[in-house]
């Protein structure tokens, strides 16, 4: 501990942190009592330590981090508005592959729109971003109102609440494709083909003809663009729920009860009560919800693989993914043209961007904190 | 929005028993008014049961139909009236996932092997979830407990880094990997599905938190008894964090499980992770039909190990959601 002794005017928690190295350093240099230079170095290199260290444990994270994140954000950049490079990438590697080799002049580092320009101008791209709107558009308002609804309800009962607390949450645990899959097996007519009428019109559409509707096509060949959203719009809200109910039934437990005491007293009718009181004190975690709902709907992609699988993005035997969204327009072309793949998860991120900054605008106004 | 009434009605119910009981003995009129409160208290409740038992079903259906239809025989799962419980047990369906049966007709253990996909997933999970523990508590522990020049900047780039959506770090990052060479074999791409995602800024962010907890004066005893600052780590700090740490591990655990875009995007027909096999696997018989209670027995054994750790180690899985509404 003599150099705590030594360094008086250092901050205390450096000088705490080196010390171990400090001595560690002192027993190898030998002699209990080293010459004065011995000693100057000691102090020297003690001091390089203590700059060095948390370096040293930072380096392994600052690696991994400068090479998958720092470098791909950079990188994806760079690939979006280089020169469409299709042509290049037929000859030898694709874009991108060898950076240094890029920077031996192989290619012209010249700045372009032409990645923008090629996704916003195919086909698919159009298709990709309504479908990604209308997902979240309808989902995330539906989700979270269920969700309030729920959470409300929850918090208003005594007996049986964890059970349901638990019963609510199990969704979130499980895997969205696996899950997926069960939901196309639920909405599917099996052993049907649109020349022969099938085997067994499937779960859903018996319990719907139980209630004396008619069965439909939700998802097999053939089915109408409007069912298969209906199948996506059900099983994302599905899947959204449990973590809106989580929050919102943690701040529905901390808001003050004295609210609805005063509420009360006033002879507010319960709808009043539930805008003017419930709403208005949930607002930070109704606004959280929507916003993390807003961000994960535009990049929803792995529920429609789930049910519809990646080949089809659509029903079976579709031509031209009619599901597709946006992230899975970047997926599309990952492996051939990652040019136009920067370049419509730029156009992806702007999106978001905007979207989450109107929301965060929106909630600064109604929010009450 | 009869719900809504229903739901808000009950918030002042705790609040309204005790003053309508005593009164109720008094006077006719007052008996009559807390008769009627009871009577609406009673459809509220009746009410807001209802609503969440129709809740509960539509949540739980899916998990019934999926565990009831994995043990359904081809026939009864083909049924014009579907059954709401198997008339036989097949449990061969699970066995088709493991071994081929010849006498059924049934390759399937060639093309979707669950063994192996399980091991694979496992592999990766474990390797992936012990370094990226390391590597999340020394930087936690520089952020925490050491003081150097720039260390606010560079916690504040790592978390800004956080708002950057996912996508956009997959295409330079499957660039990056395959300019490495590694997805030509098994190795590499285990390399690929590990290497990336080892540091993830989140849990750096929640152990740094939770770090920052412990009195910094048990660390000054620690080093007046000449503790070393990694023995002190060790003994002192990751005990102390241990809640963090399971969630952190559990979280990790499901994400490798769960995992699809990246796993599929470097290791399709390589190095298969379970959902990734899932899938991509067709559950046909020889004769080329699909047989869709097979395949509900693998997405039933691909989703209860989930369900179990949920089950057991539930605290710790809301501990970590509750803070980041990323799932896995």
């Amino acid at each position: 501990m003599d150099e705590m002794v030594q360094e008086p005017a250092a901050i205390e928690e450096p000088v705490a942190g080196e010390a171990p190295v400090a001595e560690e350093i002192g027993t190898q240099d030998g002699g209990k009592k080293p010459p004065l230079s011995k000693e100057e170095k000691k102090i020297r290199r003690e001091r390089v330590m203590r700059v060095i260290k948390p370096w040293l444990y930072l380096l392994p994270t600052l690696v991994v981090l400068a090479v998958f994140t720092v470098w791909p954000i950079i990188n994806t950049v760079r690939m979006a508005f280089l020169a469409d490079l299709r042509d290049v990438s037929a000859g030898g590697d694709p874009i991108g592959y060898d950076f240094l080799k890029d920077m031996g002049g192989m290619y012209n580092f010249e700045f372009t729109f032409q990645n923008f320009a090629y996704v916003v101008g195919y086909e698919g791209f159009l298709t990709a971003l309504g479908n990604t709107m209308l997902l979240t558009v309808v989902t995330v308002p539906v989700s979270t109102m269920l969700a309030l609804l729920i959470a409300v309800a929850l918090n208003s009962i005594k007996p049986l609440r964890k059970v349901f607390q638990t019963i609510f949450f199990l969704p979130y645990v499980t895997n969205s494709i696996a899950i997926g899959m069960v939901f196309m097996a639920m909405f599917q007519m099996i052993g049907y083909s649109p020349a022969s009428p099938p085997t067994s019109v499937g779960i859903v559409n018996t319990i719907i003809e139980a209630f004396g509707g008619t069965a439909i096509n939700w998802v097999n060949e053939g089915s109408s663009y409007w069912a298969n959203m209906s199948v996506l719009f059900f099983y994302i809200i599905w899947n959204a729920l449990p973590f809106k109910i989580l929050v919102l039934l943690g701040g529905l437990q901390g808001v003050n009860k004295q609210y609805y005491d005063a509420a009360k007293v006033d002879g507010a009718s319960r709808v009043r009560i539930f805008w003017k009181i419930t709403v208005p004190l949930l607002s930070p975690m109704i606004a959280y919800v929507v916003i993390t709902g807003f961000i994960g709907g535009f990049k929803e992609y792995t529920s429609i693989v789930g049910i519809f699988g990646e080949k089809y993005m659509g029903p079976p035997g579709s031509m031209g993914k009619p599901l597709n969204t946006m992230v899975g327009l970047v997926y599309d072309s990952i492996k051939s043209n990652q040019g136009s793949a920067s370049a419509a998860a730029l156009i992806l991120f702007v999106i978001i961007f905007v979207v989450t900054m109107l929301n965060l605008y929106v909630s600064k106004k109604k929010v009450h904190y | 929005m009869t719900d809504t009434n229903v739901a808000v009605e009950n918030q002042d119910i705790p609040v309204q028993a005790p003053e309508e009981t005593p009164p109720a003995k008094k006077s006719t009129a007052v008996d009559a008014i807390s008769r009627k409160q009871l009577a609406v208290k009673i459809l509220v409740q009746i009410a807001l049961y209802t609503f969440l038992t129709l809740m509960a079903i539509t949540v739980l259906f899916p998990f019934y139909w999926m565990l009831i239809s994995s043990v359904k025989t081809q026939g009864e799962y083909e049924a014009t009236i579907p059954t709401f419980w198997p008339q036989q047990f097949k449990w061969e369906n699970y066995l088709y996932l493991f071994v081929n049966v010849p006498e059924d007709n049934v390759y399937i253990a060639n093309e979707f092997n669950l063994g192996k996909l399980f091991l694979n997933t496992v592999l990766v999970g474990v390797v992936s979830t012990l370094l990226s523990l390391v590597l999340t508590v020394l930087s936690a522990y520089a952020f925490a407990r050491l003081e150097f020049k720039g260390k606010n900047a560079v916690f504040a780039a790592m978390l800004a880094t956080m708002m950057l959506p996912g996508e956009l770090f997959t295409i330079s990052n499957y660039v990056t990997v395959s300019g490495l060479g590694w997805l030509h074999d098994g190795m590499g791409v285990f390399t690929a599905l590990v290497v990336p995602f080892l540091v993830s800024v989140f849990y750096i962010y929640l152990l740094r938190q939770n770090f920052m907890q412990i009195p910094n004066e048990l660390y000054l005893a620690a080093k007046v008894d000449g503790t070393s600052d990694l023995k002190y780590l060790w003994k002192v700090m990751i005990p102390l964090s241990a809640p963090t740490l399971i969630s952190i591990t559990i979280l990790k655990m499901m994400g490798a499980w769960n995992g699809y875009i990246w796993p599929n995007l470097v290791g399709q027909g390589v190095f298969e992770l379970v959902t990734v096999g899932l899938r991509g696997a067709g559950f046909q018989n020889a004769a080329g039909d699909t047989l869709y209670p097979v395949q509900m027995a693998a997405i039933v054994l691909v989703t209860l190990p989930l369900l179990l750790v949920f089950i057991f180690l539930r605290k710790y899985i809301m501990h970590g959601v509750s803070r980041s509404g990323i799932k896995g």
